[in-house]
């Protein structure tokens, strides 16, 4: 089955393109049923965990509270790589570079607020007073104000997009020499921040948060806000994907996917069509490595490994390329997998994970949105719900 | 400025190629070629494989920088460009639109979706993504349909249309960016015989109000279109006058026709 056919499904009734338009999705019914569905069962979660049981099969604890807030900074992930390689056909392999940058950004604040509660006792991060340092680097000290970590949690990672991708796009560099390159790149920087001199606490990263805005990181109430804000991103991230999408931009996106030629024969500069996708890719991806970061109360040089990049390649891929939900299927799909088989049966994981990957791609090459969709026409009497564009 | 081939002193020129040379790592692909095309001219490539015509494409649309000679547009305002020095959406822009040798459409987008992408409208990314597509639009989609054939396909996915459709289709995107030139690579390239006719009818009733530069192989399709026809041979032009003439050359019989030409000039 060809890519193409996926698409598809989301293209049944034809829509006229009128511009971006925040509210088009209240000219698709389902979707904004579905949407409000997933933000509503999402919301479950937290909920119980407050109000419902302690114990039994309704009991929400608060480890699983921060577990599936990092499902969903991983979803959020996957969904900024679709948005590359799923639309646009760029298989970008330096997502998880963008994902801990902004990890990282969001950690050095969460470093500053420790303050004097660390370890050593020191106004200083306890790696730094370990390492010797007596006074603050510079260009640590923007990163007292949580405002500035903030944007910088986008800016820094939209920037490495922007001139790394500029240079890469300009010279034409294309398809898997594309890839390559990528990778490269995040080589480059986890090697970089493995270092201790790089003032990023080397191998040991950051960790031992202990509040944001005064709110204490160890309390249920402060994961369950996290929780709540990670559901948002990702539906804020659905939102910009398929606004987009539905414009002219979007449409010139999928096409350079299918036939970039055809595209800059047609008048577009696909540099910069590419370009302004990849900084906005890189944006997402940092807001949710900042989220994860709290949820997750540690970010080292690990977590930017070029393995990491090929994770998020893979759970897209699972859960659907090129389709809407897909990659959030595919992200809580693998890693609830992955939970389950690294306790039963730990040494077999990557060999599992590659098997999965092989038969994705031998036998669903549309993942599991793809499958749910061959199923469903298999069933023609129920077409007339076709309904949802995953 | 350009110096124009003395043949066409008295005619508008559109395009003006000369001294052009282009060398894949030493193989010579281009060899001091030198090109004009009148306004509202239907010029005919014809080759044998590998002789460069692609290539000669590929110079003209920026796709391909050549490492000497100039490429000139001359705009109807009196502007003339160097292509050389344009990117390949550039080119475009100023009106030089291109159909490829094996067929590049949008796949996953509609028919009308391909033709909408296609218009000649303001194309930045901010642009394009406030643009509303206009009453006017829509004619100009739907006149392109007709002319193409497929109005009754419109709301198909363009990677389920027959080989000879995206043909077609790739056709009706040029005319939706109403360029001052085509480029059309192998029209006919894998058309039923009556596709291929009505291909050759289309592009003769594009004459005059566009310029053209068709590349073909397919002689019955040459015979239907053609009126001056180029003979390019290891980068260089061997002949070009009127398809009667040049079929009959010995030389061009030689390089290029073989049998197949033997046949037919002889019938
Ligand atoms: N980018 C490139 N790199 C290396 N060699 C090239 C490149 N483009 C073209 N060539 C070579 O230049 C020569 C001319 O190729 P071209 O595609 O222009 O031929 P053609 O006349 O269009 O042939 P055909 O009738 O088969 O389409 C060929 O030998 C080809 O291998
Ligand atoms: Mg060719």
């Amino acid at each position: 089955m060809e890519a193409w056919r996926i698409v598809s499904y989301s293209f049944k009734k034809p829509r006229r393109l009128t511009g971006i338009n925040w509210m088009y999705l209240s000219d698709n019914k389902k979707e904004i049923g579905l949407f409000l569905m997933i933000g509503v069962l999402l919301m479950l979660i937290p909920g119980m965990n407050a109000w419902g049981p302690d114990s039994g099969v309704f009991a929400v604890s608060s480890f699983q509270v921060s577990l599936w807030g990092k499902y969903l900074t991983y979803a959020v992930l996957a969904m900024s790589l679709n948005l590359l390689w799923g639309y646009t056909g760029l298989l970008c392999l330096c997502q998880s570079l963008f994902f801990a940058l902004g990890g990282y950004m969001m950690g050095m604040h969460l470093m500053l607020m420790i303050g004097e509660r660390g370890a050593y006792q020191n106004v200083l991060p306890d790696f730094m007073v370990f390492l010797g340092y007596t006074e603050l680097p510079t260009h640590w000290v923007p990163f007292y104000s949580f405002w500035f970590s903030s944007v910088a949690v986008l800016c820094v990672p939209g920037l490495v997009a922007l001139v790394f991708g500029f240079l890469a796009f300009r010279s034409r560099i294309k398809g898997v020499y594309f890839s390559i390159l990528t990778q490269a790149l995040t080589y480059a920087a986890c090697l970089l921040f493995f270092r201790n001199d790089f003032t990023f606490g080397g191998n040991n990263g950051f960790t031992d948060f202990k509040d944001v805005l005064g709110l204490d990181l160890n309390l249920a109430s402060t994961q369950r806000i996290l929780f709540i804000l990670s559901v948002l991103l990702l539906l804020l991230a659905y939102v910009i994907t398929s606004g987009l999408l539905a414009t002219k931009f979007g449409k010139i996106q999928q096409a350079i996917r299918d036939s970039e030629n055809r595209v800059s024969f047609s008048g577009y500069s696909t540099t910069s069509f590419k370009l302004i996708i990849f900084t906005l890719s890189a944006m997402i991806a940092g807001a949710a490595g900042a989220l994860y970061v709290p949820q997750v109360g540690i970010i080292n040089p690990s977590e930017m490994t070029p393995a990491k990049s090929l994770d998020v390649v893979v759970w897209v891929a699972v859960g659907g390329r090129g389709t809407k939900w897909g990659p959030v299927i595919g992200a809580i799909v693998v890693n609830l997998l992955k939970s389950f088989a690294t306790r039963a049966y730990p040494d077999s994981w990557f060999i599992i994970l590659g098997m999965l990957f092989v038969i994705v791609v031998l036998f669903l090459p549309d993942g599991i949105v793809g499958l749910y969709h061959k199923i469903r026409s298999k069933f023609p009497q129920k077409a007339s719900l076709k309904a949802i564009t995953a | 400025m350009i110096h124009h081939d003395p043949l066409y002193k008295d005619t508008p020129l559109i395009l003006s190629v000369s001294g052009v040379d282009k060398s894949f790592d030493g193989f010579k692909a281009i060899n001091d070629l030198n090109f004009y095309l009148e306004e509202g001219e239907l010029r005919t490539v014809i080759g044998p494989n590998g002789a460069g015509k692609s290539t000669f494409m590929d110079i003209l649309t920026g796709r391909t920088k050549p490492d000497c000679g100039s490429v000139v547009f001359h705009d109807s305002d009196g502007h003339d460009y160097n292509l050389a020095k344009l990117r390949e959406f550039e080119i475009n822009r100023l009106g030089i639109g291109r159909k490829f040798q094996t067929p590049s459409i949008y796949k996953s987008h509609t028919v009308y979706d391909n033709l909408v992408l296609s218009l000649d409208r303001p194309r930045g990314a901010f642009q394009s993504l406030i643009y509303r597509e206009s009453p006017d639009d829509r004619e100009i989609i739907h006149d392109v349909l007709k002319t193409i054939r497929l109005s009754d396909r419109k709301q198909d996915l363009a990677g389920s249309l027959s080989h000879g459709q995206k043909q077609w289709l790739e056709i009706g995107m040029l005319l939706a960016q109403n360029p001052r030139i085509l480029l059309i690579d192998e029209p006919a390239a894998g058309m039923s015989d009556e596709e291929s006719e009505r291909t050759g009818e289309l592009l003769l009733s594009l004459e005059k109000k566009h310029s053209l530069i068709v590349i073909e192989h397919d002689m019955e399709f040459i015979r239907q279109i053609a009126r001056k026809v180029t003979v390019l041979h290891q980068g260089h032009v061997l002949k070009d006058g009127a398809f009667d003439k040049v079929k009959s050359d010995p030389e061009v019989i030689e390089v290029y026709l073989g049998r197949q030409g033997e046949k037919s000039a002889t019938t």
